[in-house]
């Protein structure tokens, strides 16, 4: 819904290149008012911008070398914090993610090839926002936080005001998204991250993240989480269809309420690869089937 | 078929029919092609193009200042700077051959291309300017800078408006929009109609999609200091048209004109024809006395590129109660884009394969090719056959439900049978001779591709019913494709004085392992071991004649040339060192590259001596102190007619009712291509059609705007399927050798690519039988596959 | 650095009107150290390609989808026409030309390409080769679903991808045995 179609080139314009050591210089550098500035680490998103003459910043920040920003970590509260550095291979493959946060290891697992994964990072998927993509989803699923830095010192903003809309987001041209956070993970949780594309590691078509858990008293759906990429301008978390399963046992009436919540709820649009009537029929029928896995998670 | 375990020839067996592994690899697996844009000319300059990013404008002005004075720019020209040029024309291509045009009239309407547009733009991706600069990103630059004014004009998008009243004129020339037009009429059809048990029409739209190899079009081109000659490198499978469409621009004799079509990466078609870059570029070359370079992108290749497949059949046929086909009735709409590049081509390859393998008595066909705001279309792998194949493989479909029969079988009651080859249709093939199938076993093809799918299997899991809303289905699609297009091609060996061969054909390879296959057939021909062969393909000095890689004729043409060749260098051979040895020809024999005494213990000869010292046959020893024989034969081989390859193809899938996602569980395909020369060469060539077949099933479509801007202009958006995508084949063969030429062989370099749409409609269908569908255009994506479900299907 | 490290090999720099900065990187490309000017928006594909005349690795798209112009980045596949050659500074590249260079005989993952014939035209083969090679270079055989997923990140429109696959797993085979 987000790809680029209107292509007439594909050498970039000029600019220039910096790659600073510390996130200080970087910031300085982005907040230089005389140059359109624009912060590259995998390049994933951004090169295929440049070569299309579509993005035509005059200097490059390259931030991959910023020994402050390549953490990846579990910190005292249990939190997971990943450095803007760390690239999305890494992440996946790390043994603390996976145990803890695999909705976002099987999220990566989405993205495009390894070829891709090797090179394009975290941060710079969640900074590009492609509503089409993973990142993005499962970021607004897992409750993330983001640490953007700028002249003025950091912020932290949640999932919920992070993403403003396609290719835009709560940070600002002399700003970057230096540290995404993710909540330490409840004990009893279930997750489930589905999509349809039409090749093996297209961005999707519709995508759906779940995140379900269980209350150990009751054995029943204590919280919810329902996100839906490819259906709008921005990952849209459906509280409509997570307050149908709350309380439930997922069973077929929660589900068949789920799905009708998403039927209700989702207002994809139309492009070349599908239509918003297919992008809303697929997208809960996709819930239908994430709610169950993650349940079986659980 | 086995290849690989088979890696040479067994003593005293023939070359041919054997999975040699292929020559050409070494050289390609370390990174040493030569593909146009490899080749180092020091000193280039690069080469952009500004294209129209209208669909139809007036071009009120341009202003190139800013952009020459851009850093690094060499030149920057407009239509006015190449005026002196004229506009391009494939004569070769839109000639209407003499027996067609007595019988059947055709209309072929031209439209010359300007090598930048001037006056006017007709479609997305038009060349309006050239920039040449000392790299790409330099004259990407400047391109930039190129200040054109444009005055829009009301946009030409759907074929079916082209011939309205209110339709926009493309041409200023031309009374219309009509390209070309062509009625073929057999028997008495409208009578057959008006009284058939069952009659049955529809409406079915083959897609656009396009060729999209991985390299895009290149070419590049430089003055030779040395001779004064002009060398041009593209990546053509045209070389010869290329050199006389060159020499014709530029004002030049051919023979000053060298073109070079080097490793090529992938061609199907869309380098077949001409491009107007490829006649600016070496005129650059000229003008500006250094090489210039031209590497299309990825986006000018997707929208600026040929296109092709876009057509629409509607179609009816006729059948008596117990399914016997008594007529067709067609009436094709073919897309042409905005220029008539290859005439009748197109149309009549559809025109002249809609009756594929069945007989059909009574036949009405009328072709209509118009010109529309799109980019140019032509022939893509199959050129017309799989969008005749679909109509017509969907109508048997569509026949079959009528008549309450399975599709397979409705197919075997109307095959031609072996026993009628030679088969005559009523019908003029494309070379305006009267249509005839010269060898076949159609009803073999359907058996063995029945037996491996399996239907009746399938049925029996259609009624137990949907798994999680996910069904299965089968389908079939036959087809025949006339292979071996003439008029000729050269083949010319000669035996170097070392001993090695030299076999130079006129065709390139673009892929096809041409270097393997055609040495296989001089090394049977001559009696050498296949090591000692060099073969050249594609190169004008090699072979100062030949036509090229296009149309399955390759095998069938240069591979004959290759064989006649190889015979006659044989007896030059044997002449020679008869006269050398001193005893009569008939005594020797030639195998392994050394010439022998029949009976053992007799004199012999390797060819190494022989060609390095003997005297030329029929001509005295010299006393001179030359020595040396020139042995070398030149064969242009025309074949009296087409061989006729043929396949049948059947797919089983399952469709998920809910996501609407195709999955292939089986994909079988049974193809008849007489001799095999490299089994696993054609092995290859099979699947590798079938993918792109695939491709165009399910995922490609080159998609327009009603304003005329491509929105599939990218990778990302235009869909070739990954290897994720393609499944393994289920692949059988037979061999109906064509007594159309000496080695037998018919061609297949299309035939893999002519049926999967019709087999993956049909069984997607046949899967969505529970909801009533009709499929009538592809590619079946999801949401394409869901609208059907949500839609119930109208009557056409 | 030790003394007994030989200098690298300087490339020259083209002398063009270039607008954007430059910038001077050192790198090893199949084992020889190189330093270089380069552009900043210059692409590592045409960095390899027009300045190191390596013109084994290949341009389908420039977009990052058809995966030819893949190279090994300190062993690891990446799109070269989705890196900055200016990114690369003190990287390790690894292209088809290092792979058996001169007359060497072919590695394993060549061999199987060409007795699989799992190439027709040769243009996309380098990439699918260099992604062949990193998986045969893993500690551990990568499972089916891994090596599908690595072999989806290239385009082919030749061969139809079988004997891609085919080769991939003779490869494979002859590293870490059937």
């Amino acid at each position: 819904m987000t790809t680029i179609r209107e292509a007439r080139w594909l050498k970039p314009t000029p600019f220039d290149y910096t790659a600073p050591r510390t996130l200080a210089e970087a910031v300085a550098l982005l907040g230089d008012p005389a140059r359109d500035t624009k912060v590259v680490a995998g390049g994933q998103s951004l090169i295929p911008m440049l070569n299309m003459r579509l993005a035509r910043p005059e200097l490059l920040v390259d931030i991959t070398r910023i020994e402050e920003l390549a953490h990846l970590t579990v910190d005292a509260s249990g939190a997971l914090r990943i450095g803007a550095a760390v690239r999305q291979a890494r992440a996946a493959a790390d043994p603390a993610v996976r145990h803890g946060w695999p909705l976002l290891a099987a999220a990566i697992s989405h993205i495009g090839h390894p070829q891709i994964r090797g090179r394009g990072t975290v941060c710079g998927s969640l900074a590009h926002h492609d509503p089409a993509a993973e990142l993005p989803t499962a970021a607004r699923a897992l409750d993330a936080r983001f640490v953007i830095t700028g002249p003025g010192g950091s912020r932290i903003v949640p999932a919920e005001d992070f993403f403003v809309a396609t290719f835009s987001t709560a940070v600002d041209d002399d700003e970057l998204l230096a540290e995404v956070i993710l909540p330490p993970p409840p004990a009893a949780q279930g997750w489930a991250f589905e999509e349809l594309t039409r090749r093996h590691g297209d961005f999707a078509t519709v995508g759906v993240a779940v995140l379900l858990e269980r209350d150990s008293a009751t054995g029943l759906v204590r919280t919810a989480r329902v996100v839906f990429s490819g259906a709008g301008p921005v990952p849209v978390r459906l509280s409509a269809a997570e307050d149908a399963l709350v309380g439930t046992g997922v069973d077929e009436a929660a589900l068949a309420a789920a799905r009708s919540a998403a039927l209700a709820g989702l207002d994809p649009s139309d492009d070349v690869h599908a239509s918003a009537a297919h992008r809303r029929e697929t997208a809960a029928h996709l819930l239908v089937r994430a709610c169950t896995t993650a349940w079986e998670r659980c | 078929m086995s290849h690989a375990s088979d890696p040479g020839r067994q003593d005293g067996g023939s070359w041919i029919g054997r999975s040699v592994p292929r020559v050409e690899d070494d050289r390609l697996l370390r990174g040493n092609g030569r593909y146009v844009d490899d080749i180092a000319l020091p000193g280039a300059v690069e080469a952009a193009f500004l294209r129209s990013p209208h669909a139809h404008a007036r071009i009120e002005s341009i202003d190139v200042k800013a952009a020459l004075e851009a850093p690094g720019v060499v030149a920057v020209w407009t239509g006015d700077d190449v005026a002196s040029l004229p506009p391009m024309l494939n004569k070769e291509e839109l000639r209407t051959p003499p027996g067609l045009a007595a019988l059947l009239d055709p209309t072929v309407r031209m439209t010359p291309m300007p090598l930048l547009a001037g006056e006017k733009v007709l479609y997305v991706g038009q060349p309006v300017a050239l920039v040449l600069a000392e790299n790409r990103y330099l004259a990407e630059d400047a391109l930039e800078l190129v200040d054109v004014r444009y005055a829009p004009l009301p946009v030409l998008v759907d074929r079916e408006d082209a011939l309205s009243e209110q339709a926009p004129l493309l041409h200023d020339g031309l009374p219309d929009n009509t390209a070309v037009a062509v009625r073929a009429r057999v028997g008495d059809p409208d009578t057959v109609f008006a009284s058939a048990h069952t009659v049955i029409g529809e409406r079915f739209e083959a897609h656009r999609y396009v060729a999209s190899p991985i390299e895009t079009r290149a070419v590049s081109a430089q003055v030779d200091p040395y001779s004064g000659r002009l060398n041009v490198w593209s990546g053509t499978q045209t070389p010869h048209r290329l050199r006389e469409a060159t020499a014709h621009t530029l004002g030049l004799t051919a023979d000053t004109v060298h073109v070079v079509a080097a490793d090529v990466g992938g061609g199907f078609g869309q380098k077949g024809i001409l491009y107007v870059e490829e006649l600016l570029v070496p005129h650059a070359a000229r003008v500006l006395g250094r090489p210039v370079l031209w590497r299309e992108d990825r986006n000018e290749n997707l929208t600026a590129s040929s296109h092709a497949r876009e057509q629409i059949h509607s179609i009816e046929l006729a059948a008596d109660a117990e399914g016997r086909i008594l007529g067709v009735r067609d009436r094709i709409l073919v897309n042409f884009g905005a220029y008539n590049v290859t005439g009748l081509v197109v149309p009549y390859n559809s025109l002249c394969h809609l009756l594929g393998p069945y007989r059909i008595p009574h036949v009405d066909i009328d072709v209509t090719g118009v010109l529309t705001n799109t980019t140019f279309a032509t022939p893509y792998r199959g050129a017309g056959r799989p969008e005749t194949v679909f109509a017509m493989e969907r109508a048997m479909d569509r026949l079959a439900a009528a008549l309450g029969l399975a599709p397979e079988e409705l197919r075997a009651r109307n095959l031609v049978g072996p026993d009628e080859m030679p088969y005559t249709t009523g019908l003029v093939d494309r070379s305006g001779s009267p249509q005839s199938y010269d060898s076949g076993d159609f009803p073999e093809l359907l058996r063995r591709a029945v037996a491996k799918a399996d239907p009746e299997d399938v049925r029996a899991r259609q009624r137990e019913g949907a798994r999680d809303g996910k069904h299965i289905g089968v389908g079939f699609a036959m087809y025949i494709e006339a292979t071996g297009l003439g008029p000729f091609e050269t083949a010319r060996i000669d035996i170097a004085p070392t001993g090695r061969v030299r076999l130079a054909i006129g065709a390139p390879s673009q892929g096809q392992g041409h270097r393997t296959s055609m040495a296989q057939i001089a090394a049977d021909a001559i009696g050498v071991p296949l090591g000692v062969i060099d073969v050249t393909g594609g190169d004008t000095e090699a072979t100062p004649f030949g036509v090229g890689t296009i149309a399955s004729r390759a095998l069938v043409n240069a591979g004959n040339a290759t064989h006649r060749a190889g015979r006659l260098v044989r007896e030059k051979i044997i002449d020679a060192a008869a006269r050398r040895l001193g005893v009569p020809a008939d005594s020797l024999d030639l195998s392994d590259g050394v010439v022998a005494a029949k009976e053992p213990g007799g004199p012999s000869m390797d060819l190494a001596e022989l060609a390095g010292r003997a005297p030329l046959p029929g001509t005295p020893e010299p006393t001179d102190g030359r020595h040396g024989t020139e042995i070398s034969e030149t064969v242009h081989f025309r074949p009296p007619g087409f061989a006729v390859a043929s396949g049948a193809h059947a797919a089983v899938v399952e469709v998920d009712e809910h996501t609407g996602a195709v999955e292939i569980l089986h994909y079988v395909v049974v193809h008849d291509a007489g001799v095999i020369v490299n089994p696993m060469i054609a092995e290859g060539q099979v699947t590798g059609g079938i993918a792109q077949g695939i491709g165009g099933a399910l995922y490609e479509e080159m998609v327009y705007g009603p304003d005329g801007q491509p929105r599939t202009g990218t990778y990302m958006d235009y869909l070739v399927p990954t290897s994720s995508e393609i499944p393994d084949l289920d692949m059988d063969e037979l061999f109906t050798p064509s007594p159309m030429n000496d080695l037998r062989v018919k061609g297949l370099g299309e035939g893999g690519a002519i049926a999967p749409q019709a087999v993956l409609a049909n069984a997607v269908e046949d899967a969505l039988r529970p909801f009533g569908v009709v499929v009538r255009r592809g590619p079946l994506s999801p949401s394409r596959v869901r609208d059907l479900i949500r839609t119930p299907a109208t009557p056409a | 650095m030790t003394p007994s490290v030989p200098a690298p090999r300087t490339v020259r720099t083209p002398p063009l009107a270039e607008p954007s900065g430059w910038h001077r990187i050192t790198l090893t490309v199949n084992g020889e150290r190189i330093t270089a000017e380069v552009e900043s928006r210059l692409l590592l594909s045409d960095f390899l390609r027009d300045r190191l005349r390596l013109t084994g690795t290949h341009v389908g798209c420039e977009h990052g989808v058809c995966g030819a112009c893949t190279v090994l980045v300190d062993g690891e596949p990446a799109r070269s026409c989705l890196t900055l050659a200016v990114q690369c500074d003190g990287a390790a590249l690894r292209t088809v030309e290092g792979l058996a260079p001169g007359d060497a005989p072919l590695t394993p993952v060549q061999r199987a390409f060409h007795t699989c014939h799992g190439m027709q035209c040769g243009f996309c083969t380098p990439g699918f080769v260099m992604t062949a090679t990193a998986l045969t270079e893993q500690p551990e055989r990568p499972g089916p679903d891994e090596v599908a997923d690595a072999l989806s990140g290239h385009l082919c429109r030749c061969t139809g991808y079988r004997n891609i696959r085919r080769a991939v797993c003779q490869a494979l085979d002859e590293r870490f045995g059937e």
